[in-house]
């Protein structure tokens, strides 16, 4: 039975066990003599949980470990019917015995073909064995709750329990998403220091994963040294932020200091729009458009522009990040309070004194955790730069040139089939870590910067 | 005593410019952003609009039914396999043109239609058999050269031999259209079909299934985790340290470059776990965990808004906590929880960087049918679009993109509406 099958079966279990156990949690009540301890839908909440949660939580763990279970059997046969195999060759069998089973493809081995067959007949017997347990829990629990209900216990205590349990367990994910991340870049990280020094790969100031000219080269793996990638992304991000942060925090000025409400009620969401627009098209916009007019411009002004110049991926990604800045900065100068200003206006200072040398100064570290905020977007910002930056690593500060940048590197490294072995493939992992790390500390900063620098003005 | 007073008119003067000096930088920076705004949808939308119209061209077709049909007068799939459809439409085509004589010329010829435009007359056998030995009129689909040169966009000024098409080609096109064999209309199969390697029968099709798919999973999987979590937060959490460090994870993870998340796919979803690469599950659950801060965020914002006293008095009449959360201030909650969400389905509909990484990048010709099934995405079909060579995929990428933006303004605009209309003052 598939997925979802087994899910409205289970579904319509609970559903039945749930009137079932409120009817005669009704009956028992009708004819006791004491208080019962909670409504009759209460026990047949109980009932429901007790039917559904067990049964769907063995369904997803069977899901997800079953194939890899019955996988790991084949390996096994695969690995006894020739010791000579590598782990690799092991993975292309199975690869193959699965394609064959599915039907994608066909092969004239006797061996493989066997396999398959057997392969096949695994699955199936996989998909019953989980139907059966699912369904087999389903009931039983559901029959022993609905079965056995006490009206003097109190049903509505123990659903609420178990929601606080469900809600407890909702609230890790945030931190199971981040030991995840954590984890799965450091481990495909670790794997590829083994292959690479970690010190070339930090300090090295050569990148060029595709050199290998002779399969016997010294360097046919390439090289990994990050630093031109690092100064690539550093540079965009610069270019960015010096087109972002003016316009931005001007803007955010005189939308919250001087704009009249109207003015303000039309800007304010247009500003929002430009945030909403997706990175792709603004991506679209920079390949296309920005990037051949940078180029036309300084062609007539006899510089040589490059046709995936930083500057023109830079500029583009300002323009992104300026509803971004100028939106947080708005609402941290507005969460000034607004007796500052009156006491300065009333001391004689004029309008622009009173945001330059009280309002400002106060919103100071709200705007530095928004700069840096902003800073690590642009670290992380993909589409832009996968569309107009280029891939060739060069070691460069002129704007004008091609360089590259972490995320676009991942990309190009990661799009197509990727063999999990390949020092390439574990290579983007080592950028991923370096991404993250980066970002987390841009945030960390970010984070404590406005948390402890801010002055409590109530 | 008058001297002293000048001064401070010179200084009042001084000051007051200094404001309007502010002011103008204000309202520079803002016009920059505007402007920069107006161009970026004017320019793609220029360059997107003629995808709107698609160049086709009317034949006459007269097909034999026997050669088609089986012995029972039903359209025979096996026998039309073996037909030779395009020979059809190039023949109808070489009709129009009694003298073109040189084989080197029929075939140019013949490269004016569409590469699919042989499949387009099989299907409509397939759906008309009763037309078969008439004399049919039928639009087909011309070639994406064709359709640019009749949009003006095709460059004319380059030498013959580095043009895709030749003098003859032209001469040809500009017949067909001055005696309306050949017309712009309707672009229809933009919009029902998935991508295909010819410009001219690409479609979004596929894309928007994909992409309503993977939203389906996003939205399943992120909305109830994000609202339990956020009543977690707000109702039992005791404040401590493992309260603390949640709050900061909500924070940090909202702030992670979204390509990070891809890798947390490629590596926990696909490796691990061994799920289908490109599909719309894998891509769903990616991106509903990079939206996940967003709903908590916007979740804890207004359960917050609602006053503290209508949680009293539902404790205070004897509710438990659950009771008063799920009962009374959840309800009261829903619309900002419901802006919030749609807020963060629009960025995870416009996000591409994750979906790059688990292979949702792929070109895939048929349209997705279940949540296994190799898929694409809208941005990552403009971005495999734009990626292109051909000029015709140009266009196609920008309406694209309009689409999908005039989509994302209607979400954000519909949370902006709910939120004033549901909005309430306490």
């Amino acid at each position: 039975m598939s997925f979802s099958t087994l899910l409205f079966l289970i579904i319509s279990f609970s559903l039945f066990s749930f009137f079932f156990s409120s009817n005669s949690a009704l009956k028992k009540i009708k004819v006791a003599t004491v208080k019962p301890s909670a409504l009759p839908k209460h026990y047949g909440q109980n009932s429901i949980v007790w039917t559904l949660f067990p049964a769907f939580l063995l369904l997803i763990v069977i899901t997800i470990i079953g194939p890899k279970f019955v996988d790991n059997i084949y390996i096994q046969k695969i690995s006894s019917s020739n010791e000579n195999l590598t782990e690799a060759e092991i993975q292309l069998i199975l690869a193959k015995i699965k394609n064959i089973a599915l039907g994608a493809i066909s092969s004239n081995e006797a061996f493989v073909l066997k396999l398959s067959e057997q392969y096949n007949n695994s699955l199936s017997k996989l998909y019953s064995i989980r139907a059966l347990s699912v369904l087999l829990v389903s009931s039983i629990l559901g029959v022993i709750v609905s079965s056995n209900i006490n009206i003097l216990s109190n049903a509505r205590i123990k659903v609420e329990k178990f929601f606080r349990v469900l809600f407890f367990v909702s609230a890790l994910i945030a931190i199971l998403t981040t030991i995840a991340i954590i984890a799965s870049l450091l481990f495909e990280a670790i794997r590829f220091f083994s292959l690479y020094p970690f010190f070339d790969f930090l300090f090295g100031l050569h990148w060029a994963p595709n050199i290998a000219i002779r399969s016997d080269q010294v360097a046919a793996q390439g090289s990994f040294g990050m630093l031109p990638v690092l100064l690539g992304t550093v540079i965009i991000a610069f270019i960015a932020m010096l087109v972002a942060l003016p316009i931005g925090l001007f803007s955010a000025i005189y939308l919250a200091e001087f704009a009249s409400k109207n003015v303000r009620n039309i800007i304010k969401p247009t500003l929002e729009v430009l945030a909403g627009i997706p990175t792709v098209v603004y991506g679209y916009f920079a390949a296309l458009t920005a990037a051949p007019f940078f180029r036309k411009v300084g062609m007539s002004l006899g510089l040589d522009v490059s046709s995936e110049s930083a500057l023109a991926a830079g500029a583009v990604m300002g323009i992104m990040i300026i509803p971004f800045i100028s939106s947080l900065s708005d609402d941290i100068i507005n969460s000034v309070p607004q007796s500052l200003r009156d006491g300065s206006l009333g001391l004689g200072a004029t309008r622009a004194e009173t945001t330059l040398k009280v309002v400002l100064p106060a919103a100071f570290p709200g705007l530095v955790g928004a700069f840096l905020l902003a800073i690590s977007r642009a670290i992380g910002e993909t589409m832009i730069v996968v569309m107009a930056a280029g891939l060739s690593a060069n070691l460069t500060i002129n704007p004008l040139d091609t360089v590259t940048t972490v995320t676009v590197q991942i990309v190009s490294l990661l799009t197509g089939d990727t063999e999990f072995d390949d020092i390439k493939t574990l290579s983007a992992f080592g950028l991923g870590l370096a991404l993250f790390v980066f970002t987390l500390i841009l945030n960390i900063i970010a984070l404590i910067v406005s948390r402890k620098l801010s002055e409590q003005y109530d | 005593m008058k001297k002293n007073s000048l001064q401070i008119d010179r200084k009042l003067i001084a000051r007051k410019r200094a404001e309007i000096r502010l002011k103008i930088y204000g309202i520079v920076s803002i016009s920059i952003a505007l402007i920069m705004l107006s161009t970026l949808i004017i320019s793609i939308g220029l360059s997107g609009y003629s995808a709107l119209q698609q160049a086709y061209v009317k034949l006459d077709i007269i097909i034999e039914g026997e050669k088609i049909t089986d012995e029972n007068g039903m359209f025979s799939n096996k026998k039309a396999l073996l037909f030779n459809w395009d020979g059809a439409v190039s023949n109808a085509l070489l009709k129009k043109f009694p003298s073109v004589k040189k084989r080197s010329d029929k075939k140019s010829l013949r490269s004016l239609m569409s590469s699919n435009s042989g499949f387009e007359l099989r299907e409509y056998f397939k759906q008309n058999p009763q037309d078969f030995d008439k004399k049919i009129t039928l639009w087909l689909t011309a070639s994406d050269d064709f359709d640019q040169y009749l949009k003006g966009r095709f460059n004319v000024e380059v030498l013959e031999k580095d043009r895709r098409l030749n003098d003859n080609q032209l001469q040809w096109i500009d017949f067909l259209s001055e005696n309306r064999i050949a017309d712009l209309k309707f672009n229809t199969g933009f919009f029902t079909n998935a991508d295909s390697r010819e410009p001219e029968s690409a479609g979004i099709l596929g894309a928007v299934v994909g992409s309503s798919l993977t939203l389906i999973i996003t939205v399943l999987f992120a909305l109830p985790l994000a609202v339990m979590a956020s009543i977690y937060l707000e109702y039992f959490a005791k404040p401590g340290r493992l309260t603390d460090f949640i709050e900061v994870n909500i924070n940090n993870l909202a702030a992670i470059p979204s390509i990070v998340f891809g890798l947390l796919g490629l590596s926990i979803f696909l490796s691990l776990f061994g799920f289908p690469r490109s599909a719309p599950l894998v891509g769903g659950l990616c991106l509903g965990l990079m939206t996940i801060p967003t709903i908590i965020i916007a979740t804890r914002a207004s359960i917050r808004a609602v006053p503290p006293s209508i949680k009293d008095a539902a404790l205070g009449l004897g509710a438990s906590k659950m009771q008063a959360a799920l009962h009374h201030v959840i309800p009261l909650a829903a619309p900002g929880i419901l802006t919030g969400t749609i807020i963060g389905m629009a960025q995870a509909l416009g996000e591409t960087a994750p979906l790059l990484m688990i292979g949702m990048v792929a070109f895939i010709i048929e349209t997705p049918n279940s949540f296994t099934s190799a898929a694409t995405a809208m941005p990552v079909q403009i971005f495999m679009w734009s990626d292109s060579a051909e000029r015709a995929f140009y266009e196609r990428s920008s309406l694209a993109i309009l689409f999908l933006v005039g989509f994302l303004i209607a979400m954000n605009s519909l949370a902006v509406i709910l939120r004033r209309k549901f909005e309430k003052k306490w």
